[in-house]
Protein backbone atom coordinates (compact mmCIF):
# COMPACT_ATOMS: atom_id res chain seq x y z
CA UNK A 1 0.00 0.00 0.00
CA UNK A 2 1.33 3.55 -1.16
CA UNK A 3 1.99 5.98 1.57
CA UNK A 4 -0.03 9.88 0.46
CA UNK A 5 -0.76 12.83 2.33
CA UNK A 6 -2.86 11.15 5.19
CA UNK A 7 0.79 9.25 5.92
CA UNK A 8 2.84 12.63 5.56
CA UNK A 9 0.93 14.92 7.89
CA UNK A 10 0.71 12.02 10.54
CA UNK A 11 4.58 11.43 10.08
CA UNK A 12 5.17 15.13 10.94
CA UNK A 13 2.64 15.10 13.75
CA UNK A 14 4.52 11.93 15.42
CA UNK A 15 7.29 13.60 14.86
CA UNK A 16 6.50 17.08 16.92
CA UNK A 17 5.11 14.86 19.47
CA UNK A 18 8.13 12.70 20.33
CA UNK A 19 10.22 15.83 19.64
CA UNK A 20 8.58 17.32 22.26
CA UNK A 21 8.32 13.62 24.63
CA UNK A 22 12.23 13.78 24.69
CA UNK A 23 13.51 17.24 24.31
CA UNK A 24 14.77 17.26 27.48
CA UNK A 25 16.41 13.83 26.47
CA UNK A 26 17.84 15.81 23.56
CA UNK A 27 19.10 18.55 25.41
CA UNK A 28 20.91 16.72 27.69
CA UNK A 29 23.04 14.40 25.17
CA UNK A 30 23.63 18.18 23.31
CA UNK A 31 24.70 19.51 26.91
CA UNK A 32 27.37 16.91 27.08
CA UNK A 33 29.08 17.32 23.63
CA UNK A 34 28.06 20.71 22.17
CA UNK A 35 25.71 23.88 24.18
CA UNK A 36 22.63 22.27 25.33
CA UNK A 37 20.08 23.47 23.04
CA UNK A 38 19.20 20.75 20.09
CA UNK A 39 15.89 19.43 22.02
CA UNK A 40 14.47 22.93 22.83
CA UNK A 41 15.54 24.23 18.96
CA UNK A 42 14.06 21.05 17.63
CA UNK A 43 10.92 21.37 19.45
CA UNK A 44 10.29 25.21 18.52
CA UNK A 45 10.58 24.29 15.23
CA UNK A 46 7.77 21.51 15.24
CA UNK A 47 5.94 23.61 17.36
CA UNK A 48 5.65 26.44 14.27
CA UNK A 49 5.36 23.74 11.92
CA UNK A 50 2.14 21.88 13.87
CA UNK A 51 0.65 25.37 13.64
CA UNK A 52 1.22 25.24 10.03
CA UNK A 53 -0.22 21.78 9.11
CA UNK A 54 -3.37 23.34 9.79
CA UNK A 55 -3.62 25.53 6.73
CA UNK A 56 -2.25 23.04 5.05
CA UNK A 57 -4.88 22.39 1.75
CA UNK A 58 -6.42 18.77 1.57
CA UNK A 59 -5.51 18.40 -1.81
CA UNK A 60 -1.58 19.02 -1.13
CA UNK A 61 0.52 16.09 -2.18
CA UNK A 62 3.42 15.07 0.62
CA UNK A 63 5.84 16.93 -1.43
CA UNK A 64 3.97 20.00 -0.47
CA UNK A 65 3.85 18.78 3.66
CA UNK A 66 7.17 18.34 3.55
CA UNK A 67 8.31 21.48 1.62
CA UNK A 68 6.16 23.55 4.64
CA UNK A 69 8.33 21.68 7.35
CA UNK A 70 11.63 22.58 5.66
CA UNK A 71 10.77 26.09 5.38
CA UNK A 72 9.18 26.07 8.68
CA UNK A 73 12.43 24.71 10.12
CA UNK A 74 14.75 26.86 8.54
CA UNK A 75 12.65 29.90 9.73
CA UNK A 76 12.77 29.34 13.45
CA UNK A 77 15.32 26.07 14.56
CA UNK A 78 18.15 28.29 13.85
CA UNK A 79 21.73 27.05 15.24
CA UNK A 80 23.54 24.20 12.50
CA UNK A 81 19.88 21.95 12.96
CA UNK A 82 17.67 24.17 11.28
CA UNK A 83 19.86 24.45 7.88
CA UNK A 84 20.43 20.90 8.37
CA UNK A 85 17.01 19.74 8.61
CA UNK A 86 15.37 22.31 6.71
CA UNK A 87 17.48 21.09 3.70
CA UNK A 88 16.61 17.62 4.38
CA UNK A 89 12.81 18.26 4.04
CA UNK A 90 13.29 20.25 1.22
CA UNK A 91 15.63 17.82 -1.15
CA UNK A 92 12.93 15.18 0.25
CA UNK A 93 10.13 16.98 -0.95
CA UNK A 94 12.10 17.64 -4.52
CA UNK A 95 12.73 14.11 -4.70
CA UNK A 96 8.95 13.45 -4.68
CA UNK A 97 7.57 16.28 -6.61
CA UNK A 98 3.74 16.50 -6.68
CA UNK A 99 3.20 12.83 -6.30
CA UNK A 100 0.28 11.85 -4.49
CA UNK A 101 0.93 8.28 -3.90
CA UNK A 102 4.72 7.10 -2.82
CA UNK A 103 5.61 3.60 -3.58
CA UNK A 104 8.79 2.11 -2.11
CA UNK A 105 11.18 3.04 -4.30
CA UNK A 106 9.74 6.82 -3.97
CA UNK A 107 10.15 6.58 -0.27
CA UNK A 108 13.73 5.43 -0.50
CA UNK A 109 14.57 8.12 -3.24
CA UNK A 110 13.21 10.54 -0.20
CA UNK A 111 15.12 9.54 2.31
CA UNK A 112 18.36 9.47 0.25
CA UNK A 113 17.77 12.89 -0.90
CA UNK A 114 17.57 14.04 2.80
CA UNK A 115 20.80 12.23 3.50
CA UNK A 116 22.21 13.96 0.73
CA UNK A 117 21.25 17.35 1.28
CA UNK A 118 22.57 16.99 4.99
CA UNK A 119 25.94 16.02 3.57
CA UNK A 120 25.99 19.13 1.57
CA UNK A 121 24.88 21.47 3.77
CA UNK A 122 27.01 20.17 6.63
CA UNK A 123 29.70 18.43 4.61
CA UNK A 124 30.21 15.76 7.11
CA UNK A 125 30.53 11.85 6.32
CA UNK A 126 29.71 8.52 8.09
CA UNK A 127 32.57 8.36 10.96
CA UNK A 128 32.43 12.04 12.08
CA UNK A 129 29.91 11.21 14.90
CA UNK A 130 26.85 13.61 13.26
CA UNK A 131 23.36 12.96 12.34
CA UNK A 132 24.54 11.30 8.62
CA UNK A 133 25.58 8.64 11.31
CA UNK A 134 21.84 7.74 11.20
CA UNK A 135 21.26 8.68 8.34
CA UNK A 136 23.46 6.72 6.05
CA UNK A 137 22.15 3.35 7.20
CA UNK A 138 18.92 4.28 7.25
CA UNK A 139 19.10 5.31 3.56
CA UNK A 140 21.13 2.49 3.34
CA UNK A 141 18.79 -0.20 4.91
CA UNK A 142 15.69 1.14 3.22
CA UNK A 143 17.52 0.51 -0.06
CA UNK A 144 18.10 -2.58 0.59
CA UNK A 145 14.60 -3.57 2.16
CA UNK A 146 13.16 -1.80 -1.06
CA UNK A 147 15.20 -4.25 -3.19
CA UNK A 148 14.00 -7.13 -1.06
CA UNK A 149 10.40 -6.46 -2.12
CA UNK A 150 9.28 -5.01 1.25
CA UNK A 151 6.23 -2.98 1.62
CA UNK A 152 6.90 0.74 2.57
CA UNK A 153 6.00 0.55 5.90
CA UNK A 154 8.67 -2.27 6.05
CA UNK A 155 10.95 -0.39 4.24
CA UNK A 156 10.33 2.89 6.73
CA UNK A 157 10.93 0.40 10.11
CA UNK A 158 14.06 -0.93 8.76
CA UNK A 159 15.27 2.45 8.10
CA UNK A 160 13.89 3.68 11.44
CA UNK A 161 15.54 0.52 13.00
CA UNK A 162 18.92 1.22 11.18
CA UNK A 163 18.72 5.33 12.12
CA UNK A 164 18.95 3.83 15.81
CA UNK A 165 21.55 1.91 15.46
CA UNK A 166 23.56 4.46 13.97
CA UNK A 167 22.61 7.29 16.60
CA UNK A 168 24.05 4.35 19.16
CA UNK A 169 27.08 3.61 17.16
CA UNK A 170 28.18 7.35 17.58
CA UNK A 171 28.66 6.70 21.16
CA UNK A 172 32.81 5.76 21.25
CA UNK A 173 33.30 8.22 17.74
CA UNK A 174 35.43 11.35 18.21
CA UNK A 175 33.36 14.18 16.99
CA UNK A 176 35.27 15.67 13.53
CA UNK A 177 32.04 18.11 12.79
CA UNK A 178 30.04 20.18 14.70
CA UNK A 179 30.59 22.09 18.22
CA UNK A 180 31.52 18.69 19.23
CA UNK A 181 34.41 18.78 17.51
CA UNK A 182 36.07 20.95 19.51
CA UNK A 183 36.21 18.27 22.74
CA UNK A 184 38.37 15.89 20.94
CA UNK A 185 38.55 12.52 22.69
CA UNK A 186 36.33 13.98 25.51
CA UNK A 187 33.30 13.52 22.67
CA UNK A 188 33.84 9.84 22.97
CA UNK A 189 31.10 7.62 25.59
CA UNK A 190 28.31 10.56 24.50
CA UNK A 191 25.71 9.97 21.69
CA UNK A 192 25.62 12.42 19.13
CA UNK A 193 22.04 14.55 19.79
CA UNK A 194 21.40 14.83 15.94
CA UNK A 195 21.56 11.04 15.17
CA UNK A 196 19.77 10.42 18.30
CA UNK A 197 16.79 13.08 17.42
CA UNK A 198 17.04 11.53 13.43
CA UNK A 199 16.47 8.36 15.03
CA UNK A 200 13.04 9.50 16.89
CA UNK A 201 12.38 11.09 13.62
CA UNK A 202 12.47 8.06 11.46
CA UNK A 203 10.48 5.94 13.87
CA UNK A 204 7.69 8.56 13.53
CA UNK A 205 7.79 8.10 10.17
CA UNK A 206 7.77 3.90 10.29
CA UNK A 207 5.04 4.31 13.09
CA UNK A 208 2.65 6.78 10.78
CA UNK A 209 3.44 4.35 8.21
CA UNK A 210 2.24 1.45 9.88
CA UNK A 211 -0.46 3.36 11.18
CA UNK A 212 -0.44 2.24 14.90
CA UNK B 1 17.84 27.92 38.49
CA UNK B 2 17.94 32.01 40.09
CA UNK B 3 17.13 34.15 37.17
CA UNK B 4 15.75 37.62 37.07
CA UNK B 5 13.29 36.52 34.03
CA UNK B 6 10.06 36.00 33.42
CA UNK B 7 9.24 32.79 30.89
CA UNK B 8 12.27 31.13 29.05
CA UNK B 9 10.89 31.68 26.16
CA UNK B 10 10.46 35.68 26.45
CA UNK B 11 14.05 36.55 27.13
CA UNK B 12 15.24 37.40 24.45
CA UNK B 13 12.32 39.24 23.37
CA UNK B 14 12.18 41.11 26.48
CA UNK B 15 15.76 41.82 26.85
CA UNK B 16 15.59 43.80 23.33
CA UNK B 17 12.74 45.74 24.94
CA UNK B 18 15.04 46.88 27.62
CA UNK B 19 17.64 47.35 25.09
CA UNK B 20 15.77 49.61 23.07
CA UNK B 21 14.51 52.10 26.29
CA UNK B 22 17.80 52.25 27.36
CA UNK B 23 19.49 53.25 24.10
CA UNK B 24 16.72 54.59 21.37
CA UNK B 25 18.68 57.46 20.66
CA UNK B 26 21.57 54.80 19.34
CA UNK B 27 19.89 51.78 18.16
CA UNK B 28 16.30 50.77 16.93
CA UNK B 29 14.70 46.94 17.89
CA UNK B 30 13.03 45.68 14.66
CA UNK B 31 10.10 43.07 15.58
CA UNK B 32 9.42 40.05 13.71
CA UNK B 33 11.72 39.21 12.66
CA UNK B 34 13.43 40.55 15.45
CA UNK B 35 16.84 42.85 14.70
CA UNK B 36 18.86 45.71 16.13
CA UNK B 37 19.94 47.79 13.82
CA UNK B 38 21.82 51.85 14.31
CA UNK B 39 18.91 54.66 14.54
CA UNK B 40 20.30 56.76 11.90
CA UNK B 41 20.05 53.08 9.05
CA UNK B 42 20.45 52.86 5.95
CA UNK B 43 23.48 55.47 5.89
CA UNK B 44 23.55 56.11 2.58
CA UNK B 45 26.67 55.37 0.77
CA UNK B 46 28.30 53.65 3.42
CA UNK B 47 28.82 49.85 3.87
CA UNK B 48 26.68 48.60 5.84
CA UNK B 49 28.32 45.98 8.69
CA UNK B 50 25.99 43.03 10.29
CA UNK B 51 27.19 40.63 12.77
CA UNK B 52 24.89 38.55 15.07
CA UNK B 53 25.06 34.75 16.43
CA UNK B 54 23.35 33.72 19.82
CA UNK B 55 21.60 35.45 22.48
CA UNK B 56 23.17 35.10 26.09
CA UNK B 57 27.00 37.26 24.55
CA UNK B 58 25.54 40.58 25.79
CA UNK B 59 26.75 43.24 25.38
CA UNK B 60 27.93 41.38 22.20
CA UNK B 61 26.51 41.74 19.32
CA UNK B 62 23.47 44.07 19.65
CA UNK B 63 25.48 46.25 22.46
CA UNK B 64 27.73 46.96 19.47
CA UNK B 65 25.29 49.10 17.23
CA UNK B 66 25.69 52.25 16.38
CA UNK B 67 28.41 55.34 15.25
CA UNK B 68 31.53 53.60 14.21
CA UNK B 69 30.63 50.16 14.96
CA UNK B 70 27.81 47.95 13.58
CA UNK B 71 25.09 49.02 11.33
CA UNK B 72 23.08 45.84 12.58
CA UNK B 73 23.11 43.06 15.03
CA UNK B 74 20.48 39.74 14.96
CA UNK B 75 20.29 37.99 18.18
CA UNK B 76 19.33 34.51 17.68
CA UNK B 77 17.72 32.28 20.50
CA UNK B 78 19.88 32.06 23.64
CA UNK B 79 22.76 30.51 22.64
CA UNK B 80 21.21 29.57 19.19
CA UNK B 81 22.33 31.24 15.59
CA UNK B 82 19.95 33.30 14.22
CA UNK B 83 17.91 31.94 11.31
CA UNK B 84 18.44 33.41 7.46
CA UNK B 85 15.06 35.81 7.52
CA UNK B 86 16.47 38.27 10.53
CA UNK B 87 19.85 38.09 9.13
CA UNK B 88 18.48 38.95 5.35
CA UNK B 89 15.72 41.85 6.90
CA UNK B 90 19.20 43.05 8.69
CA UNK B 91 21.26 43.31 5.76
CA UNK B 92 18.36 45.06 3.64
CA UNK B 93 17.89 47.50 6.59
CA UNK B 94 21.43 48.66 6.40
CA UNK B 95 22.08 48.22 2.56
CA UNK B 96 23.22 52.20 2.02
CA UNK B 97 24.09 50.93 -1.96
CA UNK B 98 27.65 50.45 -1.02
CA UNK B 99 26.77 46.57 -0.07
CA UNK B 100 27.05 44.58 3.58
CA UNK B 101 29.92 42.74 5.33
CA UNK B 102 28.66 40.08 7.38
CA UNK B 103 30.74 39.39 10.55
CA UNK B 104 30.23 35.93 11.17
CA UNK B 105 31.94 33.65 14.28
CA UNK B 106 32.80 30.42 13.22
CA UNK B 107 30.15 27.90 14.85
CA UNK B 108 28.60 25.63 12.61
CA UNK B 109 25.28 26.99 13.25
CA UNK B 110 25.97 30.70 12.16
CA UNK B 111 27.78 29.73 9.09
CA UNK B 112 25.19 28.07 8.21
CA UNK B 113 22.51 30.66 8.19
CA UNK B 114 24.61 33.49 7.80
CA UNK B 115 26.13 31.48 4.12
CA UNK B 116 22.26 31.02 3.66
CA UNK B 117 21.01 34.51 3.94
CA UNK B 118 23.38 36.03 2.08
CA UNK B 119 22.59 33.84 -0.51
CA UNK B 120 19.44 35.10 0.16
CA UNK B 121 20.01 39.17 0.13
CA UNK B 122 22.22 38.55 -3.29
CA UNK B 123 19.16 37.44 -4.77
CA UNK B 124 17.44 40.55 -3.79
CA UNK B 125 20.05 42.55 -5.17
CA UNK B 126 22.40 43.21 -1.97
CA UNK B 127 26.21 42.92 -2.64
CA UNK B 128 27.11 40.55 0.43
CA UNK B 129 30.24 39.75 1.66
CA UNK B 130 31.36 37.60 4.51
CA UNK B 131 34.76 37.06 7.13
CA UNK B 132 34.74 33.99 9.38
CA UNK B 133 36.04 35.01 12.89
CA UNK B 134 38.10 32.58 14.04
CA UNK B 135 40.53 33.91 16.83
CA UNK B 136 40.07 30.79 19.60
CA UNK B 137 43.89 29.25 20.02
CA UNK B 138 42.01 26.41 22.40
CA UNK B 139 41.06 24.23 19.52
CA UNK B 140 43.31 23.12 17.49
CA UNK B 141 42.44 23.89 13.54
CA UNK B 142 42.66 20.58 11.65
CA UNK B 143 40.28 19.74 8.61
CA UNK B 144 38.95 17.12 11.55
CA UNK B 145 37.37 19.80 13.51
CA UNK B 146 34.75 22.82 12.45
CA UNK B 147 38.41 25.08 13.01
CA UNK B 148 39.00 27.58 15.44
CA UNK B 149 36.11 28.95 17.24
CA UNK B 150 35.44 32.73 16.80
CA UNK B 151 34.81 34.21 20.28
CA UNK B 152 36.03 37.70 22.41
CA UNK B 153 38.43 38.95 19.47
CA UNK B 154 35.21 39.89 16.97
CA UNK B 155 34.65 42.99 19.25
CA UNK B 156 38.29 44.04 17.76
CA UNK B 157 36.93 43.41 13.95
CA UNK B 158 33.97 45.01 15.22
CA UNK B 159 35.28 48.13 16.11
CA UNK B 160 38.04 48.55 13.50
CA UNK B 161 36.40 47.72 10.91
CA UNK B 162 33.06 49.69 11.67
CA UNK B 163 35.32 52.58 11.89
CA UNK B 164 36.40 51.97 8.23
CA UNK B 165 33.22 51.82 7.22
CA UNK B 166 32.54 54.49 8.38
CA UNK B 167 34.93 56.96 7.13
CA UNK B 168 33.90 55.71 3.82
CA UNK B 169 36.24 52.26 3.24
CA UNK B 170 34.48 50.58 0.23
CA UNK B 171 33.02 46.64 0.57
CA UNK B 172 36.51 45.29 -0.87
CA UNK B 173 38.73 47.49 1.88
CA UNK B 174 36.63 46.12 4.97
CA UNK B 175 36.41 42.86 3.67
CA UNK B 176 40.29 42.92 3.39
CA UNK B 177 40.79 44.72 6.82
CA UNK B 178 38.27 42.39 8.59
CA UNK B 179 40.37 39.23 7.19
CA UNK B 180 43.75 41.19 8.42
CA UNK B 181 42.72 41.80 12.04
CA UNK B 182 41.48 38.45 12.27
CA UNK B 183 44.46 37.22 11.25
CA UNK B 184 46.44 39.04 14.11
CA UNK B 185 43.92 38.78 16.49
CA UNK B 186 44.58 35.06 19.26
CA UNK B 187 42.02 34.60 21.83
CA UNK B 188 42.23 31.82 25.00
CA UNK B 189 39.42 31.64 27.42
CA UNK B 190 39.15 30.54 30.98
CA UNK B 191 35.75 28.94 32.99
CA UNK B 192 35.47 28.97 36.76
CA UNK B 193 31.84 27.71 36.81
CA UNK B 194 29.30 26.64 33.96
CA UNK B 195 26.46 29.27 33.35
CA UNK B 196 22.64 28.29 33.05
CA UNK B 197 20.97 28.39 29.56
CA UNK B 198 17.49 29.44 30.66
CA UNK B 199 15.60 27.19 29.14
CA UNK B 200 17.60 24.48 30.06
CA UNK B 201 17.24 25.01 33.50
CA UNK B 202 20.64 23.17 34.61
CA UNK B 203 24.84 24.11 34.61
CA UNK B 204 25.90 23.37 31.00
CA UNK B 205 28.43 21.87 32.19
CA UNK B 206 29.77 19.88 35.34
CA UNK B 207 32.81 21.49 36.69
CA UNK B 208 34.16 20.62 40.30
CA UNK B 209 34.28 22.98 42.75
CA UNK B 210 38.13 23.27 42.89
CA UNK B 211 38.42 23.10 38.85
CA UNK B 212 38.95 25.22 36.69
CA UNK B 213 38.65 24.50 32.62
CA UNK B 214 41.30 26.25 30.32
CA UNK B 215 40.12 27.06 26.49
CA UNK B 216 36.53 27.09 27.64
CA UNK B 217 34.15 28.37 24.44
CA UNK B 218 31.26 30.72 24.28
CA UNK B 219 28.66 28.74 25.06
CA UNK B 220 30.41 26.47 27.59
CA UNK B 221 31.86 24.30 25.38
CA UNK B 222 34.91 22.55 26.73
CA UNK B 223 38.51 23.63 25.88
CA UNK B 224 41.64 21.87 26.13
CA UNK B 225 42.31 21.24 29.58
CA UNK B 226 40.58 21.25 33.02
CA UNK B 227 42.70 21.81 36.29
CA UNK B 228 42.94 22.96 39.96
CA UNK B 229 42.45 26.45 40.58
CA UNK B 230 45.58 28.36 40.51
CA UNK B 231 46.49 32.18 41.41
CA UNK B 232 45.28 34.30 38.59
CA UNK B 233 48.99 34.76 37.47
CA UNK B 234 49.20 31.26 36.86
CA UNK B 235 46.10 31.14 34.50
CA UNK B 236 46.85 33.94 33.16
CA UNK B 237 50.49 32.81 31.61
CA UNK B 238 48.98 29.42 30.98
CA UNK B 239 46.29 31.32 28.84
CA UNK B 240 48.91 33.61 27.64
CA UNK B 241 51.99 30.56 26.17
CA UNK B 242 49.38 29.38 23.66
CA UNK B 243 48.17 32.93 22.28
CA UNK B 244 51.91 34.39 22.40
CA UNK B 245 53.16 31.18 20.69
CA UNK B 246 50.54 31.07 18.18
CA UNK B 247 50.63 33.71 16.30
CA UNK B 248 53.47 34.08 16.99
CA UNK B 249 53.76 37.25 18.82
CA UNK B 250 57.35 38.89 18.78
CA UNK B 251 59.60 41.58 20.62
CA UNK B 252 58.78 45.09 19.22
CA UNK B 253 54.87 43.83 18.53
CA UNK B 254 52.63 46.50 19.67
CA UNK B 255 49.44 44.91 20.71
CA UNK B 256 45.90 45.71 21.85
CA UNK B 257 44.49 43.85 25.00
CA UNK B 258 40.99 42.84 25.74
CA UNK B 259 40.50 41.30 29.16
CA UNK B 260 36.93 39.78 28.64
CA UNK B 261 35.14 39.35 31.86
CA UNK B 262 32.22 36.07 30.84
CA UNK B 263 29.50 37.27 32.93
CA UNK B 264 30.08 36.29 36.08
CA UNK B 265 33.34 37.67 37.38
CA UNK B 266 33.55 40.88 38.85
CA UNK B 267 36.05 43.74 37.52
CA UNK B 268 38.33 43.69 40.24
CA UNK B 269 39.65 40.13 39.10
CA UNK B 270 39.87 41.18 36.07
CA UNK B 271 41.68 43.73 36.86
CA UNK B 272 44.42 41.65 38.54
CA UNK B 273 44.51 39.79 35.55
CA UNK B 274 45.23 42.84 32.55
CA UNK B 275 48.17 43.47 35.44
CA UNK B 276 49.88 39.96 35.36
CA UNK B 277 48.96 40.21 31.34
CA UNK B 278 50.84 43.60 31.75
CA UNK B 279 54.06 41.96 32.95
CA UNK B 280 54.55 39.23 30.39
CA UNK B 281 53.90 41.58 27.94
CA UNK B 282 56.37 44.11 29.01
CA UNK B 283 59.01 40.72 29.61
CA UNK B 284 58.74 40.17 26.26
CA UNK B 285 59.28 43.46 24.64
CA UNK B 286 55.49 43.78 23.45
CA UNK B 287 54.16 47.54 23.90
CA UNK B 288 50.54 46.87 25.36
CA UNK B 289 49.02 50.21 23.70
CA UNK B 290 45.70 50.02 23.86
CA UNK B 291 43.33 47.60 26.20
CA UNK B 292 39.82 47.32 27.06
CA UNK B 293 38.62 45.24 30.39
CA UNK B 294 35.08 44.51 31.54
CA UNK B 295 32.65 42.14 30.09
CA UNK B 296 32.19 42.05 26.42
CA UNK B 297 31.62 39.21 24.82
CA UNK B 298 29.83 37.06 27.93
CA UNK B 299 28.36 33.43 28.51
CA UNK B 300 25.10 34.45 30.43
CA UNK B 301 26.71 34.30 34.13
CA UNK B 302 29.83 32.11 33.83
CA UNK B 303 32.72 33.39 35.79
CA UNK B 304 35.88 33.35 34.22
CA UNK B 305 37.64 35.12 31.48
CA UNK B 306 38.96 35.21 27.53
CA UNK B 307 42.16 37.21 26.99
CA UNK B 308 42.65 38.51 23.73
CA UNK B 309 45.61 40.01 22.14
CA UNK B 310 45.38 42.07 18.80
CA UNK B 311 48.99 42.96 16.85
CA UNK B 312 48.42 46.41 15.84
CA UNK B 313 49.19 48.08 12.10
CA UNK B 314 49.25 51.96 12.15
CA UNK B 315 45.81 51.70 10.23
CA UNK B 316 44.31 49.87 12.86
CA UNK B 317 45.32 52.04 15.96
CA UNK B 318 43.39 55.14 13.74
CA UNK B 319 40.93 53.23 13.09
CA UNK B 320 40.72 51.52 16.76
CA UNK B 321 40.85 55.07 18.04
CA UNK B 322 38.10 56.77 16.31
CA UNK B 323 35.31 57.78 17.12
CA UNK B 324 32.40 54.95 18.34
CA UNK B 325 28.90 55.30 19.86
CA UNK B 326 27.04 52.43 21.03
CA UNK B 327 25.42 50.85 23.80
CA UNK B 328 28.83 49.38 25.10
CA UNK B 329 31.82 51.34 23.40
CA UNK B 330 31.92 54.76 23.48
CA UNK B 331 34.65 57.16 22.72
CA UNK B 332 35.70 60.41 21.06
CA UNK B 333 32.11 61.47 19.79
Amino acid sequence: MSLGITWTTDWIRRTAEVIGEHRVELITLDREIGDGDHGENLDRGFTAVLAKLDGLSPEAAPGDALKLVATTLISTVGGASGPLFGTAYLKAAGAVGQANELDGSAVVALLTAARDGIVLRGKAEVGDKTMVDAWTPAVDAAAAAQEAGRSEAEILDAAATAAAEGAAATEPLVARKGRASYLGERAVGHRDPGAQSTALILRAAADAARGD
Amino acid sequence: MKKLINDPKNVVAESLDGLELAHGDILRVHRDPDFIVRADAPVQGKVGIVSGGGSGHEPLHGGFVGYGMLSAAVPGAVFTSPTPDPIVEATKAVDGGAGVLHIVKNYTGDVLNFETAAELAEAEGITVKSVIIDDDVAVQDSTYTAGRRGVAGTVFVEKIVGAAAEQGADLDAVVELAQRVNANVRTMGVALTACIVPHAGVPSFDLPEDEIEIGIGLHGEPGRERIKLEPVDVIVDRMLDPILSDLPFASGDRVAVLVNGMGGTPLIELYIALRRVGQVLEEKGISVLRTLVGNFTTSLEMQGMSISVLRLDDEMIELYDAPVQTAALRWGR
